[in-house]
């Protein structure tokens, strides 16, 4: 297979072996941009707004500003070149197949939902205006957390989560909320996770102060569940875990691990951020889950927004209810509002009312597909994900770790340890070396669990042809690997910067993520 | 980069044919009569032609003939020669070559196992980065690449050291005996199987948080030994030996390198707490290095306030296997739960399988 591939011209001996067309090739836009803040133009503006001979009110001495505010001075046209520069140094979902960013579940923002968010009648709203006058969103507020319900189980949403770590911050409040209402909150002090879960449910409860207990994998790759028997007890507060795990297997003994937490009294919380193979399949209410949430920019299609601000929902059962992020959006038969007297809630999470265009796009995405289309979104996934794995499989050096003869759900996580041992070339090499084919992938979270991983998750997005080129380039760069593998080392060659130093992303002092952060660190 | 490359032109030749080990010329006698073929200077090829790709520019001293000449000119490099071992060699040239190319090296390579890693231990103690090419039957240590091309690359990439653990098989069972200084490889090209992990600042100040809330005022605790309780004790600032088991109250050290007796002693008159951390790569918890801490001493202060303490990295690199205790008391090993936590951070622990005593 490996050698069937070229990027090359194809010679008519290749052509025999070779029906596919050769690999595209890509070279990385280079602009070597500046910092907008560093190509401000004194006295330059984007509009001239006219000198008004009008009386202005004078503000009140407090809120006047001393100085200027340190905006770049520019035309229109030089910042519309400095993010069309920008744009066309990134890689992505609009521009290639972007199945490498395994567990982040990169599937297609349809763009019509974005002339949603862009409509007046979305755009031009403000968050203190009388909620008579936004009956229009809270409906679509309203019934979004009605289609949530639905696909959960659950019997109540909040979209205000920013995020899916947000909302999983939100669930453990919701937990600490609930054992301190009974009377045992101080007891309850420890949330049991597991290794292959997210780590924000790891990470999110201890910032709320939990202690936190991870459970490994057994031998199969399943959470093990006798190491489950041993961690839960009386201070026992919570289970949160992933089904399936980012190695894409799905736990069979889940109903078994809901069980053992609640006989202790714990309450048990589905990290759904995997839920894109499940939708309109199984449900973390069936599963007997008492929380749950969504991460609206991965299953829901909504963007990632590149960091955030994305959208995440929480969703639980009645008896959590009461604890929920206040304000719920709630209807009296005539008229949509916010119910701020939620005495026992958390409180708020988010300034008005959590991300509201991603919400309106996670709603369009739902409501253009239905009952049957989000089923349709799930089968279609895993087939995508099964079909990858069958071609990824066929490439020398590459293997699928714990669940030998299991199918994958909606995303697997691959090893390159042979061909690394083979070779020499490591997993992260090859991830750079498929940049120069206009993609790239991520191996996993560190630890690594799995040697020299690879972790992909197709989506429904994708199609076929899609998913050949994809496997191709792995192909190819693995041939390379076991042929030539300077080729791999040195990658990528196509791009401006080889290789990046990554130490100081290690380094919380040198990061800088604001302009004034920059001029005090870099100067 | 200068580097120096000692090769145990036996190391492993036991292996292939069914030996335990080859250590000994009798050993090595047998398994030549058994069809064994030298493989060590193969495999330390290897791991040179991958530095000489990686650092053309490396200078490579050596040892005359099958000790590493040999090796380095198969790689392509033209060694300096500073060292001509006896016939037949022996582990004394080990020790003789390792120490006449210590003062004069970046980084020493050994190809061998882990009785070439206690030759090179006797011989270089810390003075300097060392790293071995795997070529033995026995490699319990932590101080080897998971590969001969891995140590290739390490040793043309590596900015940092760290400690790890020489372990080796005496009379069948693993005893730790010292501390090499290796390179310490970024995490994301981490070596799964090479042993214990890096003590990071930060993975080390949380576990030292974590394991001090425990401790009531005027507890005592015993600390067992290796590089991560030691650097528990340098956050409270306290500087321990590393091989020893140790008691600290508070940030002052009251015993070092404690005996049986002597922690009996401590422990019997206050009330105290062990921290221990397992063997980076093979995961002994009790019995091996740490014997001090004796059946009659871990009884007197309870097996419930025994902790484990390990980074994160160190734990995913046991690779499933379980912790093992071998305490030369049975009913005591039985006591131990199935499941220990590993404290591995401020307010995280990992549940973590325990075996009995493994024969």
């Amino acid at each position: 297979m490996s050698s069937s591939v070229s990027h090359g011209p194809v010679s008519p001996a290749d052509a025999r072996v070779a029906p596919k067309p050769g690999l595209r090739r890509f070279h990385q836009a280079r602009w070597d941009e500046p910092l907008i803040f560093e190509l401000t133009s004194p006295g330059e503006r984007g509009v001239g707004v006219p000198v008004t001979s009008l009386p202005v009110p004078s503000l009140p001495a407090g809120l006047a500003r001393v100085a200027a505010p340190g905006l770049p001075e520019m035309s229109q046209p030089h910042v519309l070149r400095h993010y069309m520069r920008l744009s066309q140094e990134t890689l992505g979902v609009d521009l290639n197949v972007d199945v490498g960013q395994g567990t982040c579940t990169m599937k297609y923002s349809p763009k019509v939902n974005d002339s949603f968010v862009r409509d007046a009648r979305i755009a031009e709203l403000h968050p203190l205006q009388d909620e008579g006058s936004v009956q229009g969103v809270l409906e679509i507020l309203y019934r979004l957390e009605g289609l949530l319900k639905e696909i959960s189980g659950m019997d109540r949403v909040s979209l205000q989560p920013a995020s899916g770590s947000s909302a999983i911050y939100a669930n453990v409040s919701m937990i600490r909320a609930y054992h301190a209402s009974r009377g045992d909150g101080e007891l309850r002090d420890e949330i049991i996770t597991t290794q292959f879960s997210h780590p924000t449910n790891a990470a999110a409860p201890k910032t709320a102060g939990y202690r936190v207990i991870t459970l490994m994998p057994d031998a199969d790759g399943y959470p093990d569940i006798e190491a489950l028997r041993a961690a839960v007890g009386p201070r026992t507060a919570a289970l949160l875990i992933t089904n399936p795990e980012d190695t894409g297997i799905f736990n069979p003994r889940i109903e078994e691990f809901v069980r053992l937490v609640h006989e202790v009294g714990g309450l048990c919380c589905y990290d759904q951020a995997n839920a894109n193979g499940i939708l309109g399949i199984t449900r973390a209410r069936d599963a007997g889950f008492d929380l749950c949430h969504f991460n609206l920019h991965k299953t829901f299609s909504t963007p990632h927004m590149c960091g955030g601000p994305a959208a995440g929902a929480s969703a639980v059962t009645s008896a959590l209810a009461p604890f929920l992020p206040r304000p719920t959006v709630e209807f009296d038969g005539s008229r949509y509002f916010f119910d701020d007297d939620r005495p026992e809630s958390i409180g708020k999470i988010r300034p008005f009312y959590g991300v509201v265009p991603n919400l309106v796009r996670a709603y369009a995405w739902i409501m253009a597909l239905g009952g049957p289309g989000l089923r349709e979104v799930a089968e279609t996934a895993v087939l995508n994900n099964n079909y990858l794995i069958s071609k990824v499989l066929e490439i020398k050096g590459v293997s699928l770790p714990y669940a030998q003869g299991r199918r994958r759900v909606e995303q697997a996580r691959y090893s390159w340890e042979k061909l690394n041992a083979d070779t020499g070339v490591h997993s992260e090499e090859i991830g750079y070396r498929v940049a120069d084919f206009g993609t790239h992938y991520w191996t996993s979270h560190h630890p690594y669990l799995v040697p020299e991983p690879m972790t992909l998750e197709p989506t429904e997005s994708y199609s076929q042809a899609d998913l050949d080129e994809y496997a191709a380039i792995l192909a190819e760069v693995a041939r390379e690997a076991y042929e030539e593998p300077e080729a791999v080392r040195g990658a990528p060659h196509n791009g401006p910067i080889h290789r990046m130093r990554d130490a100081s992303l290690e380094d919380p002092g040198t990061w800088a993520v604001t302009w004034r952060a920059y001029r005090r660190k870099v100067g | 980069m200068r580097v120096g490359l000692v090769v145990n032109p036996v190391a492993g030749v036991g292996g292939r044919v069914g030996l335990k080990g080859s250590d000994g010329a009798e050993v090595q006698e047998r398994a030549f009569a058994l069809g064994a073929v030298p493989r060590a200077a193969g495999r330390a090829t290897l791991a040179l032609a991958e530095l000489r790709a990686r650092r053309p520019d490396s200078v490579v001293l050596t040892v005359a003939g099958a000790m590493g000449e040999e090796a380095a000119r198969a790689a392509g490099f033209a060694p300096e020669v500073v060292f001509a071992p006896g016939e037949p060699t022996s582990a004394a040239d080990t020790v003789a070559a390792a120490r006449a190319l210590a003062p004069q090296v970046d980084l020493l390579l050994f190809a061998g196992g882990d009785g070439t890693a206690r030759d090179v231990l006797e011989a270089v103690g810390d003075t300097l980065p060392v790293l071995g090419i795997p070529t033995g039957v026995k490699m319990h240590s932590a101080v080897f690449a998971v590969n001969p091309r891995a140590a290739g690359e390490v040793a043309a990439t590596f900015s940092r050291v760290r400690e790890a653990e020489v372990v080796d098989r005496v009379e069948g069972s693993p005893q730790l005996f010292g501390y090499l200084r290796v390179p310490d490889v970024p995490a994301r090209v981490q070596q799964r199987k090479t042993g214990s992990s890096s003590v990071t600042p930060d993975a080390v100040s949380g576990i030292a948080a974590e394991l001090r809330s425990y401790l009531a005022p005027g507890e005592l605790l015993v600390l067992g030994p290796g590089t991560t309780t030691r650097a528990v004790a340098a956050v409270w600032g306290v500087d321990v030996p590393v091989l020893g088991v140790n008691v600290v109250d508070g940030s002052t050290l009251v015993a070092a390198d404690a005996s049986a007796d002597q922690l009996l002693e401590l422990v019997a008159g206050a009330p105290a707490r062990i921290a221990l951390t397992p063997i980076g790569g093979q995961g002994f918890l009790l019995g091996r290095g740490n014997q001090q801490l004796a059946p009659e001493v871990l009884r007197a202060v309870g097996l419930d306030r025994l902790h484990v303490v390990a980074t994160e990295a160190k734990v995913v690199a046991l690779g499933g296997r379980p912790l093992l205790v071998d305490t030369g008391d049975d009913a005591l090993d039985r006591a131990f739960p199935r499941y220990v936590r590993v404290v591995v951070g401020w307010r995280r622990t990992i549940l973590y399988p325990v075996n009995e005593r493994q024969s």
